[in-house]
């Protein structure tokens, strides 16, 4: 069968304005290219993993592909229609169709509103749903969600941590979505918890037919809910695959260096395993390395590496990887 | 061997407007030179108070009420304030998740480092001082130690940071070491080169180390011995192969089939249910009660004494009562 793409993301570019002291002769402007040139696709149904380190441009990617934020360049086709050039009145059809879930359930959640209140609050944005079937509709949420009726009147702050996302989820699908993107959706929560919610989220993907970009940086979990997965690195896309392949031979050497820093819950895999060690750390988005991003921190670096920055190609079928060492 | 650190019937409350809670809840624990403990346990289990009661930091409004820790003889729990402060940066030194909250942004890096040789080591004559802070910053793995000296601590990324502050708490030559979530707050590949660093070090130095952390993975690396908290008590305490293979209380069971594991694909994830009782209200029970899959009646009346079941491996749990038999 063939897949459908649901989301096309086209060489997508969003910079920032940064404002700096300046100088004599230095513009007091800065452009930090938090996501610079970064294309996939995303299949209807799937979950697309999305990793890196903090300020690698997740978020950042996550909300331009939402139009939360106006992107700088290239394209974002969601069913088809390029949305990324929509003004508000426009995008209204789409907003419906594509939520978003937040690390801080807290923050995200008005703390004057009953949970109730929250989640018709989402329906009269996003629903054209007649008033009276509003209170059912809110309770056949909380119960998708492994909450009760009993819930529908409390406020946020009555709610543990892993009651609250599950608060956020179902406010994100009142309005009946068909792609939701999880910006660290776990990470606030404990490790007894985390499961709990990851599991909610398969299972409602399985009922409803949800499609996720999955954004964390555990990549465990993220392996563990994602069908495939995508590393970032400095704004850029450099390696995109099946989660079980990426874990299994990773091509580029940031995903390598990646995946064995994670330590892994078992004594004796930790006592014998290979640990590549990357040193340094990540440089500045402001002034980013010539060349391919990671050359300053790469193993395998060589005098290309530092000049010509290599794009996203697809070595193996659906194996992409931005890297020299793949270049003929 | 004999023991560094013997930690006996340690209480320690923090006494709120709402009432007393009991935030480390009778524990016992020893440590023995040169030995890596782990503590482990979800937010709230009391690890970091642990901590602060043998550093004998404990916030306002908190007390240790009952127990001793004996250290080198000594009972750290009766001390003046004038004798602990002999003790600790000296004998017993801690980094935190956030090195901001013990670096001063108004003092070089040079200027710090050098007041805790001050005060411990009168007789040291300023090169000598100067000659041990080098020496320090190059075995943690700082370039440029004579710059580095003489920035602040704003200009230093996360990781440098960090490696700054075990370099610190190294420098008196402590017999052991505190680390509080020491990685929680950096990326993967920078917590990778810490626990490198850390693993080095307490190999080369002997110094004993207490690991505070939530990530098992962590813990698996580098840990000999493991203490499991939860609800400010220790359920399961085992050297570090026996608590991942042969897990002994139902809590651990539940982390360990909680986590993912990124070279296993497909293990499906069992989430612990509920959330941790609130401590504000009397545990009569087992404090994990509500949500153990094991649970018997005797359970929720009263407290499961700590079983030695075998040599060094400790379960507080009533599965371990000599008369316990598994129903079929
Ligand atoms: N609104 C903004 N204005 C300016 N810079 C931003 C803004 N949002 C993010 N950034 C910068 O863009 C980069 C990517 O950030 P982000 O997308 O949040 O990364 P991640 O989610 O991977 O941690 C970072 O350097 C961050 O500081
Ligand atoms: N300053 C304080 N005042 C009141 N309660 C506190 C204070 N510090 C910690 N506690 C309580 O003590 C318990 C244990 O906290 P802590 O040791 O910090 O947990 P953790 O295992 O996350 O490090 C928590 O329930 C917390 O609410
Ligand atoms: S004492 Fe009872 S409730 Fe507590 S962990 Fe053991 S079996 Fe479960
Ligand atoms: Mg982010
Ligand atoms: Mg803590």
């Amino acid at each position: 069968m063939e897949k459908k793409k649901l989301v096309e993301v086209k060489h997508l570019k969003k910079h920032f304005t940064i404002q700096n002291s300046g100088s004599l002769f230095k513009a007091n402007k800065d452009i930090l290219k938090a996501v610079d040139d970064v294309s996939f696709d995303i299949y209807e149904g799937e979950t697309l993993g999305l990793v890196g380190e903090s300020g690698c441009g997740k978020t950042t990617l996550g909300r331009t592909i939402m139009r939360l934020y106006d992107p700088t360049g290239g394209e974002i086709l969601f069913e088809g229609n390029d949305i990324s050039k929509l003004n508000t009145k426009e995008l209204a059809p789409f907003r419906k169709d594509m939520h978003m879930i937040f690390q801080d359930p807290y923050a995200s959640l008005n703390p004057r509103m009953t949970v109730t209140e929250i989640i018709m609050e989402s329906m009269i944005n996003d629903t054209d749903l007649p008033a009276e079937k509003r209170k059912e509709r809110v309770l056949e949420l909380l119960e998708l969600v492994g909450l009760n009726s009993d819930h529908a009147t409390r406020f946020p702050h009555e709610f543990s941590g892993g009651q609250r996302q599950r608060v956020g989820i179902a406010r994100s699908l009142a309005a009946n979505p068909k792609f939701i993107v999880c910006d660290e959706p776990i990470s606030a929560l404990d490790v007894s918890i985390q499961a709990q919610v990851v599991n909610l989220l398969k299972e409602l993907q399985h009922k409803l037919g949800l499609t996720y970009l999955f954004i964390a940086h555990d990549l465990s979990m993220v392996q563990y809910i994602s069908d495939r997965v995508g590393v970032m690195y400095l704004g850029k896309m450099v390696e995109l695959a099946d989660s079980d392949v990426l874990y299994s031979t990773p091509l580029h050497p940031y995903t390598e260096a990646l995946m064995s820093a994670i330590p892994i819950p078992d004594p004796d895999v930790e006592e014998t395993k290979r640990r590549i060690i990357v040193e340094g750390e990540v440089p500045s988005p402001i002034n980013p390395p010539s060349g391919c991003a990671f050359n300053t921190r790469c193993p395998k670096a060589t005098e290309r590496c530092r000049k010509e920055c290599p794009s996203l190609k697809e070595v193996i079928p659906g194996h992409f990887v931005a890297c020299h060492l793949y270049e003929k | 061997m004999s023991k560094l650190l013997e930690v006996n019937n340690l209480s320690t409350s923090f006494f709120t407007k709402f009432g007393e809670v009991k935030a480390v809840n009778n524990i016992s624990f020893d440590l023995e030179p040169g030995q890596v403990l782990a503590i482990v346990g979800e937010s709230g289990s009391g690890k970091s108070v642990t901590s602060m009661s043998v550093m004998r930091l404990v916030a306002k409004g908190g007390k240790i009420v009952n127990g001793s820790i004996m250290f080198d003889g000594k009972d750290l729990a009766k001390l003046s304030e004038k004798e602990m402060s002999k003790i600790r940066g000296k004998e017993i030194s801690m980094i935190f998740q956030d090195p901001m909250t013990c670096l001063n942004p108004v003092f070089t890096i040079g200027n710090q480092m050098e007041e805790s040789l001050k005060l411990h080591f009168k007789g040291m004559t300023a090169s000598e001082r100067h000659t041990k802070m080098l020496d320090m910053m190059e075995k943690v793995g700082l370039s440029n130690p004579e710059e580095r000296l003489k920035q602040y601590p704003h200009e230093l990324s996360g990781g440098m940071r960090q490696r700054i502050m075990i370099a610190m708490s190294l420098l008196c030559g402590p017999k052991l070491l505190i680390a509080d979530e020491p990685t929680t707050a950096l990326d993967v590949t920078i917590q990778a080169q810490i626990m490198d660093l850390m693993r080095d070090l307490s190999e080369e130095l002997n110094t004993a180390i207490i690991l505070i952390t939530h990530d098992l993975g962590v813990v698996a690396s580098i840990a000999d011995r493991v203490n499991v908290m939860y609800c400010g008590e220790i359920v399961e305490s085992a050297p570090v192969k026996d608590l991942y293979y042969k897990p002994l209380h139902p809590y651990t069971w539940g982390l360990l089939k909680a986590l993912p594991r990124l070279d296993m694909k497909e293990n499906e994830l069992q989430p612990i249910p509920g959330s941790t009782p609130d401590l504000l209200l009397e545990q009569k029970g087992c404090p994990f009660f509500d949500r153990c899959d094991h649970a018997m009646e005797c359970c929720r009346d009263g407290k499961p004494p700590i079983y030695e079941v075998e040599k060094g491996h400790f379960a507080k749990c009533w599965r371990y009562h000599p008369e316990f038999k598994e129903e079929q």
